[in-house]
């Protein structure tokens, strides 16, 4: 196998290597989805199980496209409307897929573990699409891969997280996957949305949105995950906005072009203002367009039933 | 181990495939020279380079990867691909894929396959260095031959080239 792992469950698993390969892959990928024929039948004798326990829209279509582009068959599951709603154990859900002989799994669960817990019970691939508040794996690959990409290399550039890190499962894997491509990383937001001792994991913090991007060459916005908020930590929408939103004024006051991020869905007005959202500075289009070849390398890539391969 | 070509034969030998070639063609406008990734490209190099200088013609040469078009991927390890490099259109062109050595056929079967999806060639045509002609699986022959070799499939035949591996030769190893 190419990968020193046989599941993508979280960025903290892979090696540094491993991360250079998905993107040596995902180039060969980029360069087939700019085909008149943007597909290969690689895995043709594979079936992938789409498990979506919790709401996503743009992560669930990056995948199956990037199942359907590699000539996999593919299988969605979500949910809201299925036996989970009558009680069923995520183990039995997955099981019952698994009869069906599906090779790989790719779930997304609003339980921080899940995928792990899944690891040890079956014997399909898993790959993580996102589980609570832990970890998005594909989305910190498919981000520094993007930054790679605009900035010619990853490592010791300096990358601001802002917005809610508390609550953001793409601020964790974020963190793992640039500190292990050798980038320097700073959360920034309101204290009541940044977790306490978070510097353990190599990161500065910073509570001033205007210094965070004074120092860095990218910014990664987050989205206000609401939905996870069980209290408020900030007064309301508005003040956030006021005080942590990244907006016009604020980037043509510094005096370099630094490069926006959002993983998306943008509360725009809220954390990121249309006006920089839409700009020459945001690559978020990038993003989502090399989420498809990194999600399509990662398939590919535990694909692998291990053994050697004819000259 | 033999030798099958030394750096002179081989020498003479790719001579003689690019003179081939320029017979067959005449005029590239129509044509487009594919290496196959990896090893075949250093012989499409060669001959491309080759071809360009007598022929004074410019010459549209790619390289392409076949890795995702194997057949098979899934009985073994996963391979990370290499570069495909074709910056022209393949459509309604005469292609000549080039490799280095055709053994069971299944590498040219999955080159014809990753070809198709780079366009609706008219015609194409294979040259490699060396056949070996007892082996295949696959009913497919080469139209440009360097040098024939009867193998039986414990052999192996391996080329070294000067750009990569220092020298130029051609072997039969017996494992």
């Amino acid at each position: 196998m190419s990968l020193s792992v046989k599941h993508l469950l979280g960025i903290k698993e892979l090696q540094p290597e491993d991360i250079e390969t998905i993107f040596r892959t995902a180039d060969n990928f980029k360069q087939v989805l700019q085909r008149p024929i943007k597909k290969v039948p690689t895995l043709r004798d594979t079936t992938i199980a789409n498990i979506f326990f919790e709401n996503s829209t743009r992560t669930r279509i990056s995948f199956e496209l990037a199942e359907k582009r590699l000539g996999a068959d593919v299988v969605n599951f979500s949910a809201s409307g299925s036996s989970v709603s009558k009680g069923e154990t995520l183990i039995d859900t997955v099981n019952n897929i698994l009869a069906m002989k599906v090779d790989m799994v790719v779930m997304r669960h609003s339980a921080s573990g899940a995928p792990w817990f899944l690891a040890n019970h079956i014997d399909a691939s898993i790959v993580n699409a996102g589980d609570g508040i832990n970890e998005h794996p594909t989305q910190a690959l498919l981000d520094a891969y993007s930054i790679r990409e605009r900035l010619g290399d990853v490592k010791g550039k300096r990358v601001a997280i802002l917005g809610d890190i508390m609550h953001s499962r793409v601020a964790l894997s974020n963190i793992f996957c640039l500190n292990k491509l050798g980038a320097e990383v700073t959360v920034a937001g309101p204290p009541t949305l940044i977790p306490k001792h978070i510097q353990d994991l190599g990161v500065r913090v910073e509570y001033n949105i205007k210094k965070a991007l004074e120092w860095c060459d990218v910014a990664n916005v987050l989205r206000i995950q609401l939905e996870r908020q069980h209290k408020p930590l900030f007064s309301t929408l508005r003040e956030y906005a006021l005080y942590y939103g990244v907006n016009r004024d604020m980037l043509d006051s510094l005096q370099k072009n630094i490069v926006i991020m959002h993983p998306g869905p943008i509360n725009r007005g809220v954390e990121l203002n249309s006006d920089v959202a839409d700009s020459k500075q945001s690559i978020i289009l990038d993003q989502v367009e090399n989420g498809v070849a990194i999600r399509m390398a990662v398939i590919y890539l535990l694909s692998g039933k291990g053994g050697e391969i004819a000259e | 181990m033999k030798t099958l070509l030394d750096h002179n034969q081989l020498n003479i030998t790719l001579m003689r495939l690019a003179h081939q070639l320029i017979e067959n063609h005449l005029d590239f406008k129509e044509t487009a020279i594919v290496g196959i990734q990896p090893r075949g490209i250093w012989l499409s190099d060669r001959i491309a380079t080759m071809v360009k200088q007598i022929t004074g013609q410019r010459i549209d040469y790619g390289k392409m990867d076949i890795t995702f078009y194997r057949d098979d991927v899934h009985q073994g390890a996963v391979i990370v691909p290499n570069e495909t490099d074709i910056r022209f259109s393949v459509e309604g062109r005469k292609v000549v894929l080039i490799d280095d050595v055709l053994f069971t056929g299944r590498t040219i079967r999955s080159a014809m396959d990753a070809l198709l999806d780079f366009g609706r060639a008219q015609d194409v045509e294979l040259m490699v260095l060396i056949d070996r002609r007892f082996s295949r699986e696959l009913p497919i022959q080469p139209d440009y031959v360097g040098l024939t070799v009867d193998t039986v499939n414990t052999q192996k035949v391996k080329v070294y080239w000067k750009e990569k591996d220092e020298r130029d030769e051609v072997v039969l190893i017996d494992q």
